[in-house]
């Protein structure tokens, strides 16, 4: 029970920058994910956040292997699921699902949901019978609390959280032990984003699920996750436990994240963390630090030396050369 | 305050109750099935009846007061349209509306078989090329070489190597249609197989020959048969060109393009020869592209009506 459910060690995916006719490309790389390294245990929800382009989606995608990886291991309960064959990894993929963010182009309009949710019993042969598919079908609908003459409808009669729902039956359609949740409330609007964040912890708890939330919203990451991963630039750059993250950043860039959070107290006053320039790009990624064109508090190694990721705390892992953030009045956010 | 609304609770002082507005919107009948779907779209119904009764002419063109359309009779030449004749008769005294009406097989048959052989073999090889990465490069350039020439020289040089007939008409036709076809299905695939709804069913369990089947199929369907009602007239007026420079249908089987060819001598004296075989293909590919753009309209899947 102690063995996490995933293991992933030192996953990177690079994507080719293909040539045409004319030009080779130069053989360039987007070094899209860059060494990350985490597990999540049986039941636990981790959180990958970061903004957008820094490879959280492409960690998801290798991990579902709906992306083949470039190097490193994909460990799912012992085995390790980056080199099976495409036979032994269809039957694998039982066990680890997705939802994803956008639910109008994650159903396929022509099919009925009947149809969507037996797709995945089929495929895995769940039900021996067609009776106990419509059987499983109907459960299904009551699980995620939509109604059961809803089957016989198609997606576009639903509106989006609806259809939200039909994706998160499907993929408990699988019955399997990891849901990876793509964006997966970040299309919704708010009052939606919380039916559905609640709709997934129930879930959980019931069922015992795993969950990789992958998101850049932090205030829906703080209500849900049990531990929280930050990226940057295709790499992890601070791991800990939810409570010690949101409390005592180790990292700039995840105090620069979190003090971009919206406070919802007109009359609070913040000086926030505000980030000079842009993402440098992942096909040339900076020397040393990944973080150093933008920390506010870059000193000469960062440039050269490039920090491991570090357990600071019992739990909390950073990757900074700073043995713990100044408390910068000017520039930070005020302590809580 | 007109007292058209009776309520039971008191209006408080000061407050008025709000008169009952007429409804802007009214409400609109869900119309469903075949009739409901060409009542709501009467592009569609329009050019669908006029092809119906095109393909019902050409059907029943034997038992339409036509003569045999081959019948020559020297001595009734060129005659004006009449009673008789109501078409006029050509310069061999052959029955124009008897000509014509038959004529009307020629291209329905040219039009619907070169949609039906460009759909299906367009399609088996827009979806090879979609999602065969290595066919994809090779089929492609074969496919822009075909495209650069022009569809019309190209069926004229495949018809030079082989014998006038309908057989042939229909593949040279085809051929230089296909490329087309192929590149918008696997413009559709390339594009449909980035959806999430793909990925999804990856992620399910589902093999490749099944997601093929189930989710990228039936979703090309309908920007094809749009296509295909294009590849239609275009098919029916390259064969009546073909006809007309004599590359296409023999002299003997009448068609419009070889009445109007027969009649382009004489058609500032006789311009009834031309005229008639004319009218009819322009109505037919009227009709044709009528159907195709309203179910353009009707398929649009940013116009999600009643799927």
């Amino acid at each position: 029970m102690n063995a996490p459910l995933l293991q992933v060690n030192d996953l990177k995916k690079h994507f080719p920058i293909r040539g045409n006719l004319f030009s080779r490309g130069g053989g360039g790389r987007v070094y899209a994910v860059d060494g990350v390294s985490f597990e999540i245990a049986r039941g636990e929800t981790l959180s990958l956040v970061g903004e957008s382009g820094c490879g959280k989606s492409t960690v998801g995608r290798a991990i579902l292997r709906l992306n083949d990886v470039t190097a490193g291991q994909v460990v799912l309960d012992g085995q390790r699921i980056d080199t099976l064959s495409p036979d032994r990894l269809r039957r694998i993929r039982r066990r680890m699902q997705v939802v994803f963010q956008d639910p109008f182009s994650s159903l396929n309009p022509r099919l009925r949901v009947r149809d969507i949710l037996a797709e995945p019993i089929r495929n895995f042969g769940l039900a021996r019978s067609s009776a106990e598919l419509e059987e499983k079908v109907a459960a299904l609908m009551d699980t995620v609390r939509l109604p059961r003459d809803a089957l016989s409808r198609r997606p576009h009669e639903f509106s989006g959280g609806q259809r939200q729902r039909i994706c998160i039956a499907r993929a408990l359609a699988a019955e399997p032990d990891l849901i990876v949740c793509d964006e997966a409330v970040s299309a919704l609007d708010v009052s939606v984003k919380a039916q559905i964040v609640n709709l997934l912890q129930d879930l959980q708890r019931e069922f015992g699920l795993a969950l990789l939330f992958i998101s850049h919203d932090l205030a829906i990451v703080e209500h849900m996750t049990h531990r929280v991963a930050v990226m940057y630039l295709g790499k992890i750059v601070e791991m800990a436990p939810r409570h010690q993250i949101f409390a005592a950043p180790r990292h700039p860039y995840t105090r620069a994240l979190l003090s971009a959070v919206p406070v919802p107290d007109p009359t609070a006053r913040r000086t926030p963390m505000i980030l000079k320039g842009d993402v440098p790009s992942p096909i040339n990624p900076p020397r040393g630090c990944r973080f150093h064109t933008r920390c506010p508090y870059v000193f000469e190694r960062c440039r050269t030396d490039e920090p491991e990721l570090r357990q600071r705390v019992e739990g909390q892992w950073a990757a900074c050369h700073l043995e713990s953030l100044p408390e910068d009045a000017g520039k930070g956010v005020p302590a809580e | 305050m007109t007292a058209s609304i009776t309520s039971s609770v008191p209006v408080p002082p000061g407050l008025a109750v709000a008169q009952v507005l007429p409804d802007l919107m009214l409400p609109v009948k869900v119309r469903r099935g075949v009739l409901g779907f060409l009542r709501n779209n009467p592009t569609v119904a329009i050019g669908g009846a006029l092809l119906l009764l095109l393909v019902l002419i050409g059907v029943f063109a034997p038992y339409l007061w036509t003569v045999d359309p081959t019948a020559l009779a020297p001595a009734k030449r060129m005659r004006p349209p009449s009673e008789q004749y109501w078409f006029g008769t050509d310069a061999l005294g052959r029955d124009v509306f008897s000509r014509v009406i038959f004529g009307t097989r020629v291209s329905l048959t040219v039009g619907l078989s070169v949609a039906l052989l460009a759909t299906f073999a367009g399609l088996a090889i827009g979806l090879v090329s979609g999602f065969v990465r290595w066919a994809d490069s090779i089929i492609m350039r074969i496919m822009d070489g075909l495209m650069s020439i022009p569809p019309i020289l190209l069926a004229i040089a495949l018809m030079a190597l082989t014998r006038g007939s309908v057989r042939n008409v229909i593949m040279s036709i085809t051929i230089a249609e296909i490329p087309r076809v192929s590149r918008l299905v696997r413009g559709v695939v390339l594009s449909l197989r980035e959806q999430p709804y793909v990925d999804a069913a990856i992620a399910c369990g589902t093999r490749t020959p099944m997601i093929i089947l189930r989710h990228i199929l039936p979703n090309t369907l309908a920007p094809l048969l749009v296509q295909a009602t294009y590849v239609c007239a275009s098919a029916m007026i390259v064969e009546a060109i073909l006809s007309f420079i004599g590359a296409g249908t023999p002299p003997t089987i009448p068609s419009w393009g070889n009445i109007m060819a027969e009649g382009r001598a004489l058609w500032q004296v006789k311009p009834f020869i031309v005229f008639f075989p004319a009218a009819f293909l322009s109505i037919t590919v009227l009709a044709v592209n009528l159907v195709g753009d309203g179910l353009r309209d009707a398929l649009d899947p940013r116009m999600a009506k009643n799927l």
